[in-house]
């Protein structure tokens, strides 16, 4: 039955590729809007990303004046903040709600939609060489649920009582009790009502690249043949797959103790004096909910970032990845310790001591899967022929960052040393060189890299470089000194902080942080000038621009509907024969059979496929 | 000349691309990937049930003497004891033994369509799936009465300190034991009936396919064998539902 099953399908997907080749009266809203192409879909997620990256961006800039200049006025804001600014004073209710809308919307909305939601759709089919998605219906559908969800958590920012403010991470009782504070109010039932349609988008998402990847792949195209990205994307889903679906039950059950009057999470708690009915919950049962998905949430924004910066230091560099299959076993590690860490997020919530001590080593653990990487990405790079393009920069920048925040994470995840440093800025230091900063890095790198095929133009190279280095320079300098200040004990979330004698002596570099955020946060419009410019004014991209050896690149320069005009084509070896020796040229694309390259085969080449 | 076609030809073992490695169609791989990614939803919710139960005082005295009390989480025995036409018989656990065996039923029935399926046969699918629908639809309608009882509560009630008793079940208070033991129910039996009723639709929309013969003109009842798996899924998290609230 099931031999039947693969020649109806494959008869089926034939006579659609021709019935594409035949006919092409797409209307506008087939081509561009309700568009089943994953490249199409692709791109639609990379502009909502982008234009989330910038409201993310903005919201950070505006807390980060309070926190620079605690006793300036901010006159100047109120034509665009309206009540939320008294006397040119942040509202502090508005502060909260600032930090918890500028995590919720990079976190999800920037690093996870439109990080792997761009990459992924992209270039998965186009690097294991498929037609499209299994099924572009369902691709479609999941960026419209996420537009929805978009659409939802962007509206949220602009009723009365404003958006959600208990922090990304809504702990209950805060969260839960709409008299606590306004951002638990409307602003909070419209970012649970958004995160459950988020969550659906990406679980629609996810079976979709992981069929893709396991059905779709090309004849010759085995599991030790793909490029380290597709590594990086299949296993993302598959993370985001089994860590989503227990955010959607914690969210699930927030929304009925918040509606419907249950006690999930609620047990004795007065407000004003007035004790609730609720009884018999725990609040610390969500915390293991919510870390359940939101330790794995950070591997689901940082490896894509890996796999695309692996691909892209490979052909950079000119030379083979080191370490192949270390680096996906490393991958897998890293999978599969994703799911067994979260406590360590919760050593301060009284949780067992000795649950802290195993979660503990077993986050420690974690370290060895990223060495592995870090030290492959250097190998790689160590005596290459490096071309410094900007996604180059970007990628290697993405290592530096990715090194610089990862050792602090040593330092974090001991249970005794979080005592001190749980909930200062040397967290909010870490996490934002580890994940957001080098996951940023990683998807600039991607889009440098991958725009000639995305829009047939080169972006400029220049203006590449100078985002590159005001961008670099301006996360070390917002990023280091806050470590300093964290150690100290400062605290994070804070509104004002003048009040206490002991963090006044940090003024002047909170004041620092504050203008380099500016600055960096400025550099972004150098990228957004260069992007938009060179979609229409850009130099003409070539087929191959940076002598790649993936499939996406023996695609024409804008691939269309299927995108191969002719047959799929076949792979060979794998897709990091840079620079081998006795190869006439030094990149051998993976559709060239060994027989073509009799000059530079290696004996016992392929005894290891 | 022979050494040049084995340069040539890529391996093309089962994980070597150009095939389905799973012996699955895309659309039977979405749906086991997307069956995975539920079990981890159920599996938060039966976690949350277990950890929130195990939060409070078990009750310890003789079972002829329990009453229903706040202070402690009920015997299951003595709160699902009541059937359809027997007011006031004590006959534990009897209606929710005989909802789960109509979805076994209703799975076996499907296991049923899908053979049919296999074999092209329209008449035996239609025959098949109309009986899974019908036992499906009849564990919903139990279900619904499971809760209406639930809701509207027993002649007894649960005697409070003041001396007045309350009676049947709302979010807030019920008359069975701690508020959470409500919550709990409510919510997992509705979420498992709400994956129940869509599977029932889903049923439907196939039956009325079938009927029409758009399975048989497409070659195949891969739909039907879809749905089965869901239907499959649906069933075998009613067992854990079941252990869980019935007999633990």
């Amino acid at each position: 039955m099931s031999s039947t099953d693969i020649s109806m399908t494959r008869d089926t997907h034939h006579v659609h590729v021709e019935h594409d080749e035949h006919h092409h009266d797409q209307n506008f809203f087939e081509k561009y809007i309700f568009s089943l192409d994953h490249k199409t879909i692709a791109k639609q997620y990379l502009f909502m990303g982008i234009l989330w990256a910038f409201v993310g961006g903005f919201l950070s800039i505006l807390f980060r004046l309070q926190l620079g200049w605690p006793e300036a006025t901010f006159t100047f804001l109120e034509p665009i903040l309206g009540g939320w600014i008294q006397n040119g004073k942040l509202d502090p209710e508005f502060y909260l709600a600032l930090v918890t809308m500028h995590g919720t919307i990079m976190v999800f909305f920037v690093l996870t939609a439109g990080l792997s939601g761009t990459f992924s759709n992209f270039l998965i089919p186009l690097q294991v060489g498929a037609r499209d998605m299994a099924s572009g219906f369902m691709n479609m559908l999941s960026f419209w649920i996420f537009f929805v969800a978009s659409v939802i958590m962007f509206w949220s920012i602009f009723i009365e009582t404003g958006p959600a403010g208990g922090g990304w991470t809504v702990y209950p009782p805060l969260s839960a009790l709409p008299e606590a504070i306004q951002g638990s109010g409307d602003g909070m039932t419209m970012w649970l009502i958004s995160m459950g349609l988020f969550i659906v988008s990406q679980l629609l998402g996810g079976v979709n690249y992981i069929t893709t990847v396991i059905n779709l792949r090309t004849k010759g195209m085995s599991m030790t043949k793909l490029p380290l990205t597709i590594w990086a994307f299949f296993l993302t889903a598959i993370v985001g797959l089994l860590a989503f679906p227990v955010l959607l039950s914690a969210a699930l059950l927030l929304i009925f103790d918040r509606s419907f009057g249950t006690s999930f999470f609620l047990s004795d708690i007065y407000i004003a004096g007035q004790a609730l009915a609720n009884t018999g919950g725990s609040a610390i049962l969500f915390q293991h909910l919510f870390w359940f998905l939101g330790h794995p949430e950070v591997y689901i924004v940082i490896m894509p970032a890996m796999g695309l910066a692996s691909e892209v230091i490979a052909t950079n560099a000119r030379k083979p990845i080191f370490g192949y299959r270390a680096m996906i076993g490393s991958l897998i590690g890293i999978t599969v310790l994703s799911f067994v860490v979260w406590a360590h997020h919760m050593f301060v919530t009284g949780m067992n001591p000795f649950l802290g001590s195993v979660f503990m080593f077993l986050t420690l653990i974690i370290a060895v899967p990223s060495a592995v990487k870090v030290f492959n990405w250097l190998a790689t790079l160590w005596r290459g022929n490096i071309r410094f393009t900007a996604a180059m920069l970007f990628a290697i920048g993405f290592v530096s960052l990715f090194i610089s925040g990862g050792l602090t994470g040593i330092i974090l995840g001991n249970s005794a040393l979080d005592i001190q440093l749980h909930d200062t800025y040397f967290v909010v230091a870490h996490f934002h060189l580890v994940m957001g900063a080098s996951a940023v890095f990683g998807m600039f790198c991607g889009v440098y890299h991958w725009y000639p095929k995305m829009f047939g133009r080169m972006m400029d190279e220049k203006l590449g470089y100078i985002h590159f280095w005001f961008t670099f320079i301006a996360v070390y300098l917002v990023f280091m000194p806050m470590h300093y200040i964290g150690i100290a004990g400062f605290p994070r979330r804070y509104y004002n902080w003048t009040g206490f004698e002991t963090f006044n002596i940090f003024t002047d570099l909170n004041t620092f942080i504050s203008i380099a955020a500016i600055l960096g946060f400025a550099a972004q419009f150098i990228f957004l000038f260069n992007f938009v410019y060179s979609m229409f004014r850009g130099r003409r991209a070539t087929e191959n621009p940076w002598h790649s050896n993936t499939l996406e690149w023996t695609t024409p320069v804008l691939p269309g509907h299927g995108n191969w005009p002719g047959e799929i084509p076949t792979v060979y070896r794998w897709p990091y024969d840079y620079s081998k020796p006795g190869a006439t040229e030094d990149y051998i694309p993976q559709t060239v059979p060994f027989s073509k390259t009799q000059s530079s085969n290696l004996p016992n080449e392929r005894d290891f496929e | 000349m022979s050494t040049s076609t084995t340069l040539e030809a890529p391996k093309s073992g089962t994980w070597d691309g150009g095939n389905e490695p799973m012996k699955a169609s895309y659309g039977k791989l979405m749906m086991w990937f997307f069956l995975l990614s539920d079990a981890f939803t159920f599996g938060a919710f039966l976690i949350v049930y277990g950890l929130s139960r195990h939060a409070h005082t078990p009750y310890t005295g003789e079972a002829e003497a329990f009453t229903f009390s706040t202070e402690w989480w009920p015997i299951p025995e003595k709160v699902f004891n009541a059937f359809p036409g027997f007011h006031g018989v004590d006959l534990p656990l009897a209606f929710v033994a005989l909802m789960t065996m109509i979805l076994i039923f209703s799975s076996v029935t499907m296991v049923l369509a899908v053979e049919a399926g296999h074999r092209m046969d329209k008449k035996d699918v239609e025959k098949w799936l109309l009986w899974t629908i019908l036992f499906g639809g009849t564990f919903l309608a139990c279900q619904a009465w499971e809760w209406t009882h639930f809701i509207v509560g027993t002649d007894e009630g649960m005697l409070l300190p003041d001396g007045s008793r309350y009676y049947g079940a709302s979010m807030a208070f019920n008359q069975y034991g701690p508020p959470l033991f409500a919550n709990l129910f409510f919510f997992i039996t509705g979420f498992h009936g709400f994956h129940v009723t869509i599977g029932w639709v889903l049923l439907l929309v196939a039956f009325i396919s079938t009927v029409n013969g758009v399975y048989h003109k497409r070659g195949h009842y891969e739909m039907v064998e879809k749905i089965g798996l869901y239907w499959h899924f649906v069933d075998l998290v009613w067992v854990f539902v079941f252990t869980f609230f019935y007999l633990i």
